[in-house]
């Protein structure tokens, strides 16, 4: 097996570890893809779609498509641009996101892509779903009107035993996270902050320490868009 | 035949507001109502919330005092966590949320009196419309108008340094606060680099009060009988009775000084104030239970804070306050365009708390938040620019809220504000043939004497043109005039 493979993304060549992920392969090399459901080292779920690139001329999704020899990427243009904003629209109006009252406010990866992508205004109608808050859990608060299905609590909240504590229920437009009502219970406080911290948006909220407790100007996107820090990794290489 | 006047919207405040004023044959005035026409909403869809979210949920009730929404939710949601009632926080926790608070005072005084009192009271009433504004006293009164513009954002700056943001911060969190006060950001207030400092506050809001009562000499008559008439009224006061806008106990007084409500801790103020519904507006009228529906009314705001402490505890402050009291002879005032005298005596007393704070070294401290044992209501009540603002929650056993209840200050004022509409309408429209838009504004006036402000009353926003309608008795429009 080869030590690497050579892919070209945006003019650029680059090397890439065989049987990588195109967006991990982009992301050591300080090129930033936008992402919402996949996280590094996560196996991914090609859920929210707004990792799309152009692959010899097709797009894909760069979190499930490995890297071959010679591809050639393009991760920006007019088209893919558009695609991903209108993807983090339709999640916007798809669910209730009222980002003046979240806790995540500052520190949420969607309302992070939004100011990225410049979403300055809604193209699609609001659906303005009727959705619950599940309280009943003793370490988080599940509030269904913020969840975009990423499956990142189902992916990687797991109990010592490898049990998984969340899990999908319902069908299509009813799809729903639920969290295992024996294993939920028995959650340890540090996993029940580790499923907060995962869940991208306001959807999961931990009892114990709330999001305001983050004063504004130290929240996680206050000073830098998101996708800066892979982008300094550049800047660290080229300079 | 009978005619009705219909003023709406309301001008040069927030909020949706309507005045109708029902005239006779001979063109008396034989009814006037303030009507609120809009519909917030807000305690019923918080319900099913996480308390924790509620200081900065409810905040959205206003843009000009959000904090006083903030901190008052912040207050009620310090008893659920078991963090005290007003009095149980850290010392870093209460300096910098009355830091916060001042800032609040400062700023919304500031915006009411310069940019929609000055207008009134610089060209007169009756002035032409086009001129009557704060572009109007910018062109007139350029130091007056750029003072009071800075003294907004002096508030609005300490606002940003305690809450994170101008408009909607997050800073008061249960039991305590999510920041202290940093030397850098101390320093901008005392240095004068960025902005005036806080000693040029205290001057300019010693000129503020110079320049109204130079105009109270020349105007008397206006200042004086405007909109007077006789009510109780009610603040919270310190327990040792001195002005304190951030914490304190229930107190009334009625018109002639007698306390009718001695300084009752306000988590029980259910024993004393209920709330009457009237058909024809959404705002509520609340009420001293003691005293009845028709006669338990009451003044909340700057006129009544000065009505019901004995002292304000900042030196200047207090000389202004004791040269207010000895104008009605130690009695209390009840003339609602001394409602301004008032206001400017607490923006006087803001800038001189926020100078004592900001010296404060425990504005440096680390300790910010305290807990305790979970209890399941919590009521905060303050001191809102406008007056006293209650918030009550009830929450279950899963940190929901279940039960939300607001008695907002410009609540409290609407019997008041009822009154001062009444009697400007019957002085200034009875028996006249034309009404113009001059008779009108002083309807205006008198409402901005109390309020800017009506949204956050019902639970919008907007500067609407004035449109004036005359209707007969079968509501058939006789004249329509928009400016």
């Amino acid at each position: 097996m080869k030590e690497f493979v050579t892919i070209t993304i945006d003019d650029q060549e680059i090397k890439a570890r065989p049987g990588e992920f195109i967006v991990d392969a982009a992301r050591r090399n300080g090129i930033y893809i936008p992402t919402l459901c996949n996280m590094p080292g996560v196996k991914p779920a090609g859920s929210c779609r707004i990792c799309t690139i152009n692959v010899n001329g097709r797009l894909m999704t760069s979190c499930t498509t490995p890297v071959a020899e010679g591809m050639e990427i393009e991760t920006i243009s007019k088209e893919i641009e558009d695609f991903r904003k209108a993807v983090v629209e339709l999640l916007l109006v798809e669910g209730n996101h009222f980002c003046p009252a979240c806790e995540k406010s500052g520190t949420c990866e969607l309302q992070a892509l939004g100011y990225r992508l410049e979403v300055m205004a809604p193209r699609f109608p609001y659906q303005f779903p009727k959705r619950d808050i599940d309280a009943g859990n003793p370490k988080l608060v599940k509030d269904h009107n913020r969840c975009v299905l990423c499956k990142r609590c189902i992916r990687t909240i797991l109990d010592e035993e490898g049990h998984h504590i969340f899990a999908f229920r319902y069908r299509g437009h009813q799809l729903q996270i639920t969290i295992d009502p024996e294993y939920g219970m028995n959650m340890t406080d540090e996993l029940a902050q580790k499923a907060a911290k995962n869940c991208p948006v306001g959807a999961l909220l931990y009892r114990g320490k709330h999001g305001f407790e983050i004063p504004i100007g130290k929240r996680k996107y206050d000073k830098e868009p998101i996708g800066s820090d892979i982008e300094k990794l550049k800047k660290v290489k080229t300079s | 035949m009978p005619k009705k006047i219909t003023i709406e919207p309301v001008t040069r405040v927030e909020g949706h507001g309507k005045v109708t004023i029902h005239l006779d044959d001979n063109m008396n005035v034989v009814q006037s109502r303030l009507h609120i026409v809009e519909f917030r909403g807000f305690e019923r869809f918080i319900q099913g919330r996480p308390y924790w979210e509620a200081p900065v949920l409810v905040q959205r009730l206003c843009g000009i005092c959000p904090v006083s929404h903030h901190l008052a939710a912040a207050k009620a949601i310090d008893m659920l966590v078991g963090a005290g009632n007003g009095e149980g926080l850290t010392a870093t926790g209460e300096k910098m949320r009355r830091l916060m608070h001042y800032g609040q005072i400062f700023q919304s005084h500031s915006l009411h009196f310069f940019h929609l009192v000055s207008p009134d009271l610089l060209f007169g009433i009756d002035a032409d419309p086009s001129v009557r504004n704060i572009i109007g006293v910018a062109m007139e009164n350029k130091d007056l108008a750029v003072q009071g513009v800075m003294m907004r954002k002096f508030g609005q700056e300490i606002i940003e340094a305690t809450a994170g943001k101008k408009i909607h911060g997050t800073g008061a969190i249960p039991g305590g606060i999510n920041k202290n006060l940093s030397i850098a950001e101390r320093n901008r207030f005392l240095d004068g680099k960025a902005f005036p400092n806080v000693d040029q506050m205290i001057e300019w809001s010693l000129g503020a009060l110079d320049f109204f009562k130079d105009y109270h000499k020349k105007n008397k008559d206006l200042i004086d009988n405007f909109a007077a008439f006789p009510s109780s009224h009610l603040s919270l006061v310190r327990k040792d009775g001195a002005l304190d806008l951030y914490h304190g106990v229930l107190r009334a007084v009625d018109a002639e000084g007698k306390v009718i409500l001695h300084d009752v801790d306000y988590r029980d103020y259910l024993d004393s104030i209920g709330e009457e519904v009237r058909s024809w507006t959404y705002m509520k009228f609340p009420y001293l239970k003691k005293y009845g529906k028709k006669n338990g009314w009451y003044r909340v705001g700057p006129l009544a804070r000065m009505n019901t402490a004995d002292f304000i505890p900042s030196p200047l402050a207090q000389k202004e306050f004791e040269q207010f009291r000895a104008y009605t002879h130690g009695k209390p005032n009840n003339m609602s365009m001394h409602m301004h005298w008032a206001r400017l005596i607490e923006i006087l007393h803001a800038a001189e708390m926020m100078k004592e704070l900001l010296h404060d070294p425990d504005l440096q401290g680390e300790d910010l938040v305290v807990t305790g044992s979970r209890q399941f209501e919590g009521i905060g009540l303050l001191e809102a620019p406008r007056g006293t603002l209650f918030h009550h929650y009830r929450i279950n056993e899963q940190d929901q809220i279940t039960m939300a209840n607001l008695i907002v200050s410009t609540t409290n004022n609407n019997e008041p504000m009822n009154r001062a509409v009444a009697s400007v309408a019957k002085d200034y429209l009875t028996g006249q043939e034309k009404i113009t838009e001059g008779m009108l504004n002083a309807v205006e006036v008198a409402i901005r004497a109390y309020d800017p402000c009506l949204s956050c009353a019902t639970h919008a926003l907007g500067k609407m043109p004035l449109e004036i309608t005359l209707l007969d008795s079968k509501d058939q429009i006789l004249d329509k005039k928009r400016n």
